[in-house]
């Protein structure tokens, strides 16, 4: 701690407009911790320098676990002896983000005992995030932590800490019980997300609808999005009423249908379920309405993830329609074949989408036991060039 | 660069005590770098694994994946941890000798 305030002329830049900002909170942190103050200075010296002042890498952890903390170490450690060591460590969440006050109160205390007292809630993965702490406080903080009921999140090359929306708890949508699925797959997976054995992380989320609040389609390897397959429940009434309220439903529903599969004509909304590709729309605009149907599950698709090693991708269909009940059997052992093949294949720092790339959704689907389906059909092909193996049979 | 005592010994270390130059080896390293982990007097077993590590390491210039580590030796990956309780990149690789892995490990 400074008794004068630190001269940060390039940060205070960040704290000007109304919107929230990092800087400020981290000023607010800095009055009572030595690390969050120097912090500051390391973060004014890198925007002076146009250079990162942390190494990376590094390799620290708590005695069992292979992942749980990210190692930093600062280069400038003698100007800057409080953040000599920053590690970062990662905290599981509960399903869903549910707290109760006390529980965020007890992690905070933890925090700001052992470690800079800034924290990030919640990272990509979901996780807590405690930032910046000595390698001295790693044990005391986990050990404090695992007595408070919480445990570690993943990190590097491990399954990482399973996430989901909100789910049954709050949402009328929820197609399977994403809070119960994810911490059923949590505990499942322990010996995974805590010591890493597979080529690269491997992130699973669940959406409860096709609404995809979590956006697992975007961020997980494994995302398990919920769908039915059945009808629209349709309350012909209530479209009525919306109707009569003023809501021009051919314009607004109608023909923003994607698949173009309903028509409305006044009294009735006729809805060609086949032709249905589940997107949502008519139920958000009509929630009174309309509602998925009755055969709820959930449709799991393969490979998304954010452009590190090469572009982003979008996950694609694996399996069109699982039902989703415990003990999710079905789940695990696709999951278990996935784990099992790309952990023996893949290569170093190769996501499972990237893998499958590699070697061709033909090979991945025969290496787990699973038949080719339209569904996984991401776009019709482009290329005319293209000769089916059977083209060539016939020619025998 | 930091230097770590070890038994009278003067080794130099980088920030998470792996060895600075992996060539400056042998067993009695070994079981200088072992205390470092808590490791008192190392078993059968975990020699098997530290030899193994070493000489994947001098053939082919890295460390192996976890997962051929496990199948080559017959361990499972909880009983790697037991032996060494900070896992196989920071615990064992660092009593092979072999540089830090690298990567958000």
């Amino acid at each position: 701690m400074s008794d004068e305030r630190r001269p940060t002329p390039k940060l205070d830049d960040l704290e000007k407009g109304p919107w929230p900002s990092f800087v400020r909170e981290m000023k607010r942190a800095a009055e009572g911790s030595a690390m969050a103050d120097q912090l500051l200075g390391v973060l004014e010296l890198s925007y002076g320098d146009r250079v990162g002042h942390w190494k990376h890498g590094g390799v620290v952890g708590v005695r069992g676990y292979g992942a749980g903390v990210i190692g930093r170490y600062s280069d400038v450690p003698e100007q800057f002896p409080e953040v000599a060591q920053f590690h970062t460590m990662r905290v599981n969440h509960p399903a869903g983000w549910f707290y109760k006050t006390d529980a965020l109160r007890k992690v905070c205390d933890i925090w700001e005992k052992h470690g800079s007292g800034l924290t990030n809630l919640h990272g990509a993965t979901g996780d807590i995030i405690l930032l910046g702490m000595k390698t001295e406080s790693l044990e005391p903080v986990f050990a404090e932590l695992t007595e408070n009921g919480f445990d570690l999140g993943g990190s590097g090359s491990v399954v990482r800490t399973p996430s989901c929306c909100v789910g049954p708890a709050r949402c009328e949508w929820a197609c399977f019980d994403t809070l119960a699925l994810t911490y059923d797959l949590t505990q499942h997976y322990q010996d995974e997300i805590h010591r890493p054995s597979l080529p690269y992380k491997f992130k699973i989320k669940a959406s409860g609808c096709p609404n995809d609040c979590v956006a697992a389609i975007a961020r997980a390897d494994l995302s398990i999005i919920g769908t039915w397959r059945d009808a629209i429940d349709v309350d012909q009434e209530a479209v009525g009423t919306y109707a009569a309220d003023g809501l021009d439903v051919r314009a607004t529903v109608c023909d923003r249908c994607p698949s173009k599969c309903m028509a409305w004509d006044g009294t009735s909304l006729d809805i060609d379920n086949s032709a249905c590709v589940r997107c949502m729309h008519c139920i958000n605009v009509m929630p009174k309405a309309l509602r998925p149907g009755l055969e709820r599950g959930a449709c799991i698709l393969i490979g998304g993830k954010a452009p590190i090693v090469s572009g982003a991708m979008l996950s694609s269909v694996l399996v069109p329609f699982m039902k989703l009940e415990p003990p999710y059997t079905e789940l695990k052992e696709l999951i278990g074949k996935i784990l099992e093949l790309w952990g023996d294949e893949g290569k170093n720092r190769e996501r499972v989408g990237e893998f499958i790339q590699r070697v061709g959704l033909g090979s991945f689907l025969e290496a787990i036991g699973l038949e080719p389906m339209p569904e996984m059909v991401k776009h019709p092909r482009e290329n005319p060039y293209v000769f089916y193996e059977e083209y060539f049979e016939e020619e025998k | 660069m930091p230097t770590i005592e070890l038994n009278g010994h003067t080794y130099a270390v980088d920030e998470d005590g792996f060895l600075e130059d992996p060539m400056l080896w042998n067993e009695q390293v070994a079981a200088d770098l072992a205390t470092t982990e808590g490791i008192a007097n190392m078993t059968e077993d975990q020699w098997k694994l530290v030899n193994y590590l070493r000489h994947y390491y001098l053939e082919f210039g890295i460390a192996p994946m976890v997962r051929k580590l496990c199948k080559e030796n017959g361990f499972k990956l909880n009983q790697v941890y037991e032996m060494f309780p900070s896992g196989p990149a920071k615990g064992a690789c660092k009593v092979a000798g072999l540089p830090k892995p690298t990567g958000c490990v």
